[in-house]
């Protein structure tokens, strides 16, 4: 049976409770919007790009503890990386909450986003755990579209 | 202090029934239903999300099975035995739905999907022919998506105008404001009977009969109705009546649209096909009479059966019973769970049926559904599909109990305890 206190780690629920650049991001030049149908869940991400570069990365919304969280940790590993890493450190997030990393796992390189690892055993949670960073995956895209609108 | 026994709606407060109440043997019950026997997650499984769909008991399981495994034939048309014994178990399924509502005829009662396609049947027929252009549908702010939604389509689609009734916040509809909203150009009143999401019970009689006083035919959509209250179609005087046999004991798949014969009559068709018609030539198809005018191709026959005999099952339980269980039980739930420091209930109307929703301080529903499934506890999160409901009462979801006539007291205790889990967790 999984664990309840494997998904509802300490630092879970201390996000949840107070995120991490929880706040609109006055030098955004992109931003995107995450909506959960199935809950309701809904998030901004804004990002500050410089080249290639997230010098700046804020959210914005609301959901259940798992997304909050996850957008809180997510803004926190990504200030300063590349459009590259953010790619890859999304790969192995997914890779993280899906079950699927390698045996002796990433999570040095997946840092504090290792107390994840509990929602693979939630299939259910996936999508929560996954929003943010499929918002931020629409930031970087819709380079054009947002530009347009600020 | 309000008791369990007066916080029932009037019809139930007789001596008489109180006393039934105490003869429904939910222990026995229970054991009608196999699927509650078994273990989630190492627990014993507490479903307490019967508003989503109810479980079957074994005589409706049996009944599915036994069509295709003995009966199983197409109906109305085969000359053989089995097509002929086929047609008669169909057929008497629909006249247990027109007892069970009190149609006055066996013809007025229309197999469909569920309700959903019910309500669909009507926007797309009756509303076809009589909704224009500046002409207006009013519906209430406590209403399902399926009860919103087709009326948009229609709207869209006749340059008509969709109104909404609104409600108060302990989830009551408003009653002068839904008077004032019945006008020269309202051609419809569609209204739900129990509100899925707050669990309250509409004033279905009086809005029936402002409704008509103007001329108004009304729909009433009965999916969370059906399984809680006797329904008496002819008592209400409802133009139509819309449930999903899921709910009430049967299987998916089968639903009810009930209608008055001289508007089911006037109507067009909804579907074109088998069945529905009397006879075909390119040049002109005369369609079938009622019921089957409305019922193109090869219905859900093992469905209509399997409804037919859930039908029979809450009756043997009688259904004035099964409302005093299900009363008492709610209440005992409202006031235990509102004692819990944090909740905050949402749909506290006076009149209310099967549904506790509710919000525990800030901890988000999403998280309340999955620690209370750690300990076997079924209950739904989220909007309900019912959104505009949430953004009446500016929330994105609430956690939803909702019970059945097998629900007990001790599974009542169990969600208390599994609240207290919640609080724990989040503490």
């Amino acid at each position: 049976m999984p664990d309840l206190r494997e998904l509802y780690q300490e630092v879970i629920l201390e996000h949840n409770k107070a995120p991490r650049n929880y706040r609109e991001l006055a030098t955004a030049n992109h931003q995107a919007k995450g909506y959960n149908p199935l809950c309701g869940d809904h998030f901004t991400v804004y990002l500050d790009l410089e080249g290639d570069s997230i010098r700046d990365i804020s959210f914005q919304g609301s959901g259940c503890a798992i997304s909050k969280a996850s957008a809180s940790l997510m803004t926190q590993s990504l200030k300063g990386k590349t459009r590259a890493e953010a790619g890859k450190l999304f790969d192995q997030f997914h890779k993280l909450v899906t079950g699927r990393s390698p045996a002796n796992g990433n999570k040095a390189e997946l840092g504090k986003l290792a107390v994840f690892s509990g929602v693979s055993e939630f299939p259910v949670r996936v999508k929560c755990a996954t929003l943010a960073w499929h918002t931020l995956h629409a930031a970087l895209d819709g380079k054009r579209e947002t530009v347009s609108t600020e | 202090m309000t008791t369990a026994a007066n916080r029932l709606p009037r019809e139930f407060r007789s001596p008489q029934l109180r006393a039934a109440g105490v003869e429904f043997d939910v222990d026995k019950v229970r054991s009608d239903f196999p699927i509650l026997r078994q273990r989630i997650r190492g627990r014993t499984l507490v479903y307490l999300d019967n508003a989503a769909t109810s479980q079957k008991p074994q005589v409706v399981i049996d009944a599915v099975g036994r069509y295709y495994e003995r009966d199983n034939a197409n109906i109305h048309r085969g000359v053989h035995f089995l097509s002929e014994h086929a047609t008669e178990e169909f057929e008497g399924a629909r006249r247990k739905v027109q007892s069970f509502l009190n149609a006055a005829d066996a013809s007025e009662i229309i197999f469909v999907r569920g309700a959903t396609e019910a309500i669909n049947l009507v926007a797309q027929t009756y509303c076809r022919t009589n909704v224009h252009a500046g002409d207006e549908v009013l519906i209430t702010a406590m209403e399902h998506h399926s009860n919103i939604v087709p009326w948009q389509i229609l709207c869209e689609e006749k340059g008509a105008r969709l109104r909404v009734a609104p409600i108060s916040d302990s989830g009551e509809l408003l009653l002068e404001d839904f008077d004032h909203l019945l006008g020269p150009r309202t051609k419809i009143v569609a209204v739900t009977h129990v509100s899925n999401a707050l669990g309250t019970i509409n004033p279905v009689e009086r809005i029936i009969e402002r409704a008509h006083q103007r001329n108004i035919a009304v729909l009433v959509d009965g999916a969370q109705a059906v399984p809680h209250l006797r329904v008496d179609v002819q008592a209400l005087d409802c133009d139509f009546y819309v449930f999903s046999g899921h709910k009430v004991y049967g299987p998916t798949g089968i639903g009810v649209l009930y209608g008055k014969s001289a508007l089911l009559d006037a109507m067009p068709p909804y579907q074109g096909g088998g069945d529905m018609i009397s006879s075909v030539t390119f040049e002109q198809t005369i369609y079938n009479k009622l019921p089957y005018k409305f019922e193109a191709g090869t219905p859900h026959v093992a469905g209509a059966i399997g409804l037919g005999t859930g039908i029979e099952y809450v009756n043997g339980l009688g259904m004035d019973n099964i409302a005093v269980h299900e009363h008492e039980l709610l209440a005992y739930a409202t006031e235990i769970v509102s004692g819990i420091p944090g909740i905050r209930l949402i749909g506290t109307a006076k009149e209310k049926a099967g549904v506790l929703s509710f919000l525990l301080d800030s901890i988000h529903p999403h998280d309340i559904g999955t620690i209370l499934d750690q300990e076997g506890i079924a209950i739904r999160t989220g909007h309900h599909c019912a959104q505009p409901v949430m953004q009446r009462f500016g929330i994105a979801a609430t956690a939803r109990a909702s019970f059945a006539l097998y629900n007990t007291r001790e599974e009542v205790d169990i969600l208390v305890k599994g609240i207290q889990k919640v609080r724990e967790v989040f503490a």
